[in-house]
């Protein structure tokens, strides 16, 4: 179980590598890359400023992998969620999950991108062409 | 006690964070929040509308019925969107 909240891009086939997957015999490997959008609302989006609790955010990132842990056979998870101001088409999330056999970590994946929408204490102000605002879940829980 | 401020609450409050002397008598968050509401017209606008706020004490998510004491970190933020 690894989390990683950095202002920094990261790279998929790097983080991969780290999981050693023929090491931990996973035959699944589910990745969730979550990026800026570039129109959102309807708005053409200029940047994306993702703010975040430090102490807390770690927590519940670590509480929600290890709940997907005690739900489904994962052999190994990461998750990777980026901070400060990014732009459109860039990364902000990235989950991987792995187990021996696919199902496990189709779902882990999916609840941990769930969890995320609602548990995780960050952010996000969004600038569009004239305005300034910060979203509401409602506009991000089903994006 | 540390109170912590996120996302348009801090803006509004116009400060990243505050320590305060808790008054005895305030012993839930639903009461800080009356009590630092009067510390400011900054405090009173981002903190009025309380159906709009979330709450953390030592980093765990609360209600606003939690009981807090003086060493606790209050964090008061709009509700989070992740992801």
């Amino acid at each position: 179980m690894v989390v990683k909240i950095q202002r920094e891009d990261f790279n998929i086939s790097d983080e991969l590598e780290l999981l050693n997957l023929e090491k931990n015999n996973s035959g699944g490997c589910v990745t969730f890359l979550g990026k800026v959008r570039s129109k959102n609302n309807n708005f053409i989006v200029k940047s994306l400023e993702i703010e975040h609790y430090p102490i807390m955010t770690q927590k519940q990132l670590e509480s929600i992998e290890s709940q997907a842990f005690k739900k489904w056979q994962l052999n190994s998870s990461l998750i990777i969620h980026r901070y400060g101001k990014l732009l459109p088409g860039d990364n902000i999330v990235l989950v991987i999950t792995t187990s021996t056999y696919r199902q496990s970590s189709f779902k882990a994946n999916e609840f941990i991108v769930e969890q995320l929408k609602t548990r995780a204490t960050f952010w996000k102000l969004e600038e569009t062409l004239n305005k300034k605002y910060w979203l509401k879940p409602e506009q991000t829980l089903n994006n | 006690m540390k109170v912590v401020y996120f996302a348009w609450v801090r803006e509004r409050v116009g400060i990243n964070y505050e320590i305060i002397e808790l008054p005895e008598d305030i012993k839930s968050i639903e009461t800080l929040l009356s009590f630092l509401s009067l510390k400011s017209p900054a405090h009173k606008d981002a903190l009025s509308n309380r159906k709009l706020l979330k709450f953390s004490v030592n980093f765990e998510f609360v209600e606003i019925t939690q009981r807090i004491k003086n060493d606790d970190e209050v964090a008061i933020f709009p509700p989070v969107t992740g992801g």
